[in-house]
């Protein structure tokens, strides 16, 4: 029932985009002008319509596919969520069909079924309660592929941080299939701040951080980045950015780790919420 | 900005034509090809040996598929562009010795592809990343797939489609790169920025 629980969600973030994500690129199109930005974003419109139609998946880069689990420390099957993990994603591949997308670094062979050393990723959490929940990501490597991070020297405050977002995304240009969500992550560690920076990518559209200090950053990184014009798939236009969202850990008193993480347009996620008995209920996260 | 519908093979007065901004549906036979067949046909080539396309007016397409084999045909289940960032090695030879007259792709290409565009008068157009499903509605047949071993993704690919786009023409033969216009512009922008 795991199993079954967890294809469902990976099946329906491959065809269908989260409703944040969707009526976000809906208001992109209204304020874009330029013929251009403008097609694109049309493009990306009728494109979710066919894939929820046809029952393809939106992107042919299905990622690869990443997994955030909270595992209740009560709940009845937990022995079974790893196995359970890799056969949904194993019948995912089959039956979607996700593109096979673990490849050996040193021979270049691709395994064919999204599984391999570290494929899937998954990360778990150990929470209290009696039930599981289980978040899928679905990342392209294009936008996988501008992660960056800045170890700065904490003397640089905000002004340092607001600096290196904006570097990362003239740096990401057109490569990461703008409109983009840019997740930032301040503090932890170097791992910490890009784990952390890739999460806040999954936080809904709309939402804000907590704290005012953040929030303030968050809409003013927005503003700032799509200033540049870089627009729609970096043709030109106003909107590169749907979204800012702002994680912070403490840092070392040494640090100031800042990581950066974007992923497309194609935004793909989905919560599976399991009860003890194993039964679930798939959600919007 | 204009909309052209193209088929294959495209002439050479017909890739000339394009423009920046114009927008082109094509139809007839395209291949893919990623950055493993690039470098398996120019390796061939080099040899002095034939590769299994004809791309004399050929459209390439950087694109890494997902098709799945039924009842003896295969089928495409997902057909969007893939980063062309990764071909801008390879990319100016393979204009030169195989005449392609449209490269398709993503996220654009630099220098050594735009000059190799403007000295053999072809183009490059961008398909909107991610928009996969569209193009698949696009497709009506696989012709025939040449070096399955590379893998699926990295296979070349020649199928038939029709009226598949939007593609936007982003490189033209005359040099114009907009990727490279849209940079420099934000380059500038961002060093008006006041941060902090």
């Amino acid at each position: 029932m795991v199993e079954e629980g967890i294809y469902r969600a990976i099946r329906r973030a491959a065809i269908r985009l989260p409703s944040d994500v969707q009526k976000a690129l809906e208001d992109a199109l209204e304020r874009e002008t330029s013929p251009m930005a403008r097609s694109i974003l049309e493009a990306i419109l009728r494109n979710l319509r066919a894939a929820e139609e046809g029952g393809l998946p939106i992107c042919q880069d299905t990622g690869t596919p990443t997994f955030y689990v909270e595992l209740g420390e009560g709940f009845p099957l937990k022995a079974g969520v790893r196995e359970a993990i890799l056969s949904a994603v194993r019948r995912a591949t089959e039956e979607v069909p996700l593109r096979p997308n673990a490849v050996n670094p040193w021979t270049n062979e691709n395994s064919g079924d999204n599984t391999g050393r570290g494929v899937p990723i998954i990360h778990w959490d150990v929470v209290e309660g009696d039930g599981l929940r289980v978040r899928y990501l679905a990342k392209g490597g294009g936008s996988e592929n501008v992660s960056a991070l800045y170890m700065l020297s904490p003397s640089r405050g905000i002004a340092g941080i607001e600096r290196a977002v904006i570097d990362a995304a003239l740096r990401a240009g057109p490569k990461p299939c703008p409109p983009v969500i840019v997740g930032v992550g301040v503090g932890g560690g170097a791992d910490a701040a890009l784990k952390v920076a890739k999460r806040a990518t999954m936080r809904p559209l709309g939402t804000k951080s907590p704290d005012s200090t953040v929030a303030e950053l968050e809409e003013r990184l927005l503003e700032e980045i799509n200033s540049l014009g870089m627009g729609p798939m970096g043709l030109g236009g106003r909107t590169y950015a749907l979204g800012v969202h702002v994680e912070w850990l403490h840092r070392h008193p040494a640090s100031l780790p800042v990581g950066v993480s974007m992923i497309c347009w194609a935004a793909r996620r989905a919560l599976v919420e399991f009860r003890p008995d194993g039964s679930y209920e798939i959600l919007e996260p | 900005m204009a909309e052209y519908r193209l088929t294959t093979p495209i002439s050479g007065e017909e890739a000339r034509a394009l423009r920046v901004g114009d927008v082109v549906y094509v139809s007839g036979v395209i291949v893919t090809a990623r950055d493993q067949a690039h470098r398996r046909a120019l390796e061939l080539a080099r040899k002095g040996e034939e590769i299994p396309v004809d791309l004399e007016g050929g459209v390439v397409y950087h694109c890494g598929p997902i098709v799945r084999e039924e009842g003896g045909e295969w089928r495409i289940y997902g057909f969007g562009p893939t980063t062309s960032a990764r071909m801008e090695d390879l990319e100016a030879e393979f204009i030169e010795r195989f005449g392609v007259r449209m490269v398709v792709g993503k996220g654009g290409m630099f220098q050594k592809t735009t000059e190799a565009l403007r000295r053999f008068g072809a183009v490059y157009a961008q398909h909107p990343g991610g928009v996969s499903a569209l193009a698949v509605a696009s497709v009506r047949r696989v012709v025939a797939v040449h070096w399955l071993d590379l893998g699926v993704p990295e296979a070349m690919w020649v199928v038939e489609v029709d009226e598949f786009g939007p593609l936007t023409v982003t490189i033209d033969s005359t040099g114009r790169n907009l990727y490279q216009e849209v940079l420099e512009e934000a380059r500038r922008r961002a060093e008006r920025l006041a941060l902090g």
